[in-house]
């Protein structure tokens, strides 16, 4: 994270860190694992009333944050669960509390949200489709057609995070209009949800399919047609959280890893008395050090709603992606052989980073949305 | 300006914004072939008159010896702005970055005021005289010798690596004062001036055809008491921390140097990459825009760590070393560039028309290598981060505690 944090901040990462190493220390993530949700709910409302939820939606509207600058609290709190992998719907359901205090209706500010705020619902948000785009707007192929009290849904989305437990559904769909975003019930009829086999033990995914799933017109969140700028900033704040905990996870084994060198001797000496492999740590603490920066400048910008938003949130995303699960890797490789055994902790982490890399853009695709991005 | 009276960064740039528009020349040339020839030298040194003149050399340097008495942040407000602009960059690295920023922690009174206001005016240039044929990375080993004569010191040797010392005026030359004591103790920092009698430069050829960088060779130099940097025999103290600043400049991380740098995120110059793209005909190829990208994004995580870095040592996040991990950044960094851009290049790497940026480029990577080795190794850089940031064991050194003159060393190379 940033070095300068405030004092406000300091206090939300002490927090968050003794909630989650007293509530859901690594311990308890690997018990969860064999959880259908992956989370347990009553946890869930607490970390709320530490205000989990509520960073991303406005005073007036019944969140708040610590310094005024939601996203920049948030982040704090999203390093510290890569710390610890936390389990939880943390990432959709702020993306989707964002999204409705932003463009929600006044049923969906009045109904939806507060629960959401307060942890007792739950929402996922529908972006990713199979074999397609990961980011679908104009090209979705989950279509909605009208209908004389509404629309109708179609298609088929994954993967979506969270989606086995949610309460609420924010689908991005394609309209005779444009994009669109609506918000759909989890039990609407029509609606299965498929759970995946997923990488990380406690982040659970499902395929989400729509056949025919009928929604009013109070659905809409936002414009008819218009969602694409809701999408894209939905997008950026996933992406700042994302890279925040990835950040949190790889230092939290690079330090460790540094630990187990000082500790392990081999042939009469501790394993960071080499240098060979001294000179591997001295990489990783680049890239690492890299890696908060560039996370940092991602937030900021994001926070700031600057124009270079999107071209920082895919430069860190590409960056921490390709160098998180490679730190990670060799992190392993230092440790011999009982860091590819389940017992140790470092898979935990490894599961983590693959998946967030893996989410909302590959590396490789960050840097394609770059390419369109460059400076000209 | 008292403390108090500092202009807020905002309308110093606003400042810095106008005056340049007025003062200084756009920028031409293509980014990344920023070596130095010899014909740029003069003019240099009057772009660092003007900015001189109109109040904008040695930002952060104390106006006691000419500078602004600024803050850092001051400094990249106007290395931002000068960003479309032709800079005095030869005086950044090492004149402004390395050695006026030691003269500032260890010369005395008179020699700051002699040479600082001169350095900040355009008007003296310097250089290293550090490392040695017999050794580079083992600064601490070296041989050229000072001897006391009187109230003058004699200087016999040889230095090596020197850029542009054929056109520069002084240096600062670690020497030998001690052989009877383990080898971190005999040394001396000196000032010397560069085109006296005794002092002979050679220029080397490089790979890529320059030859900006100089041998040189001592034979019976003479050198007042007063040109000491620091104690006799403590110059170690001091080469200490002229490397501490060699490590920030080369890395980007230096408050002292101005304009100049790795890209930011609103960097409006295209990058060499891209020109090369455009050149050979493949800028719309996805998979160069991949490459781009790539490129790109390296040039902007490059500017958050150094200013992450720089910010760490000066709040004391980060202890002094750390600026070693910024050196290993440029470097790699460096490698993977020139990587891609003879990827980009395809068969053009291999023989251009004449005068085509591709062909310039293709001999930027025969020499590439310089980046990971001038400024400190970046396998040097690994052990400094390893040992003095994380704290591993250090390296096993033989010749640690003995007395200098018994410890094994490389022979004296033959004088051409």
């Amino acid at each position: 994270m940033k070095l300068d944090l405030s004092p406000d901040q300091e206090l939300v990462r002490d927090t968050t860190r003794r909630f989650l190493a007293e509530r859901s220390p690594l311990a308890e993530v690997r018990r969860l694992a064999a959880d259908p949700a992956g989370y347990d709910r009553k946890w869930w409302r607490q970390g709320s009333e530490l205000g989990w939820t509520a960073m991303l939606v406005p005073e007036e509207l019944g969140g708040g944050s610590v310094t005024g600058d939601g996203l920049l609290d948030l982040v704090v709190v999203a390093e510290e669960m890569g710390r610890l992998v936390a389990p939880g719907p943390f990432v959709p359901v702020n993306v989707v509390a964002s999204a409705l205090a932003a463009a929600g209706n006044e049923d969906h500010r009045a109904t939806v949200l507060p629960a959401l705020v307060a942890g007792e619902s739950v929402a996922a948000w529908c972006l990713a489709e199979p074999g397609a785009a990961w980011c679908p707007t104009d090209n979705a192929r989950v279509t909605a057609e009208r209908t004389a009290g509404g629309w109708v849904l179609s298609g088929t989305k994954s993967p979506v995070e969270a989606a086995v437990d949610a309460d609420h559904l924010l689908v991005v769909a394609r309209t005779a209009e444009g994009p669109t975003q609506f918000l759909v019930p989890a039990g609407t009829p029509g609606v299965s949800i498929v759970p995946l086999r997923s990488l990380d033990l406690v982040r659970r995914f499902a395929e989400v399919r729509f056949e025919r799933a009928e929604v009013p017109d109070q659905a809409v969140v936002g414009n008819v047609g218009r969602a694409a700028a809701d999408v894209e900033h939905q997008l950026l704040l996933a992406l700042a959280l994302q890279c925040a905990e990835t950040v949190g996870a790889v230092d939290q084994v690079f330090s460790f890893t540094v630990e187990y060198a000082f500790d392990r001797y081999s042939f009469g000496r501790p394993l960071a008395s080499y240098q060979a492999l001294k000179h591997r740590f001295a990489d990783m603490k680049t890239w690492l050090e890299a890696c908060h920066a560039t996370a940092a400048g991602a937030a900021d910008a994001v926070q700031a709603g600057s124009p270079d938003a999107a071209r920082l949130a895919s430069v860190a995303a590409a960056y921490i992606g390709d160098r998180s699960t490679a730190m990670i890797q060799d992190c392993v490789q230092l440790h011999g052989g009982i860091g590819v055994t389940w017992e140790h902790d470092i898979h935990l982490y490894l599961r983590r980073a693959t998946v967030n890399r893996a989410t909302y853009g590959t590396p490789r695709q960050h840097r394609e949305r770059l390419a369109a991005l460059l400076p000209a | 300006m008292t403390g108090t009276d500092v202009e807020d960064v905002d309308a110093f740039r606003a400042r810095a914004r106008t005056w340049l528009a007025g003062a200084m020349p756009r920028r031409s040339g293509a980014v990344g072939l920023d070596t130095v020839q010899e014909d740029r030298v003069a003019r240099h040194r009057e772009l660092q008159r003007t900015l001189f003149d109109g109040g904008f050399a040695g930002i952060v340097f104390p106006v006691e010896y000419g500078g602004l008495g600024l803050t850092p942040a001051h400094q990249r407000a106007f290395t931002e702005e000068a960003r479309e602009y032709d800079m005095p960059v030869v005086f950044n690295v090492p004149t402004l970055g390395i050695l006026a920023s030691t003269l500032l922690d260890f010369g005395s009174e008179d020699q700051k005021r002699r040479h600082i206001p001169a350095i900040l005016r355009g008007d003296e240039l310097w250089v290293q005289f550090l490392s040695e044929p017999s050794g580079g990375s083992d600064l601490a080993g070296c041989i050229t010798r000072a001897t006391q004569d009187g109230d003058v010191w004699v200087l016999n040797g040889s230095k090596i690596w020197s850029s542009g010392a054929h056109w520069c005026d002084w240096a600062m030359c670690l020497a030998r004062t001690n052989w009877d004591v383990p080898k971190h103790r005999g040394l001396t920092m000196f000032i010397v001036e560069i085109h006296q009698p005794g002092i002979q430069i050679d220029r080397i050829r490089q790979v890529a055809g320059t030859s900006e960088f100089c041998q040189e060779f001592f034979d019976d130099v003479q050198i007042p008491a007063s040109a000491v940097v620091g104690a006799v025999n403590d110059g170690w103290t001091v080469a200490s921390r002229l490397l501490f600043h060699e490590r920030n400049s080369v890395g980007g991380a230096s408050p002292y140097v101005s304009g100049g740098g790795p890209e930011g995120p609103s960097g409006g110059r295209l990058p060499g990459n891209r020109l090369v793209a455009e050149e050979v005909g493949v800028a719309a190829d996805p998979e160069v825009g991949q490459l781009l990208a790539e490129s790109y994004l390296l040039d902007v995580v490059h500017g958050q760590l150094a200013e992450r870095i720089g910010a760490g040592i000066r709040s004391g996040a980060f202890p002094g070393p750390a600026g070693a991990i910024l050196r290993l950044f440029s470097g790699e960094k460096f490698v993977r560039q020139t990587d891609i851009t003879m990827e980009i290049a395809g068969v053009s790497a291999a023989a251009a028309p004449k005068g085509a940026l591709v062909g310039r480029y293709a001999d930027q990577f025969l020499g590439r290598q310089g980046n990971c080795l001038g400024g400190g190794s970046t396998e040097m850089a690994r052990n400094i981060i390893s040992e003095r940031v994380l704290g591993m064991p250090r390296e096993y050194a033989p010749d640690r505690d003995i007395p200098f003159n018994q410890v094994k060393r490389n022979e004296l190379p033959s004088r051409p």
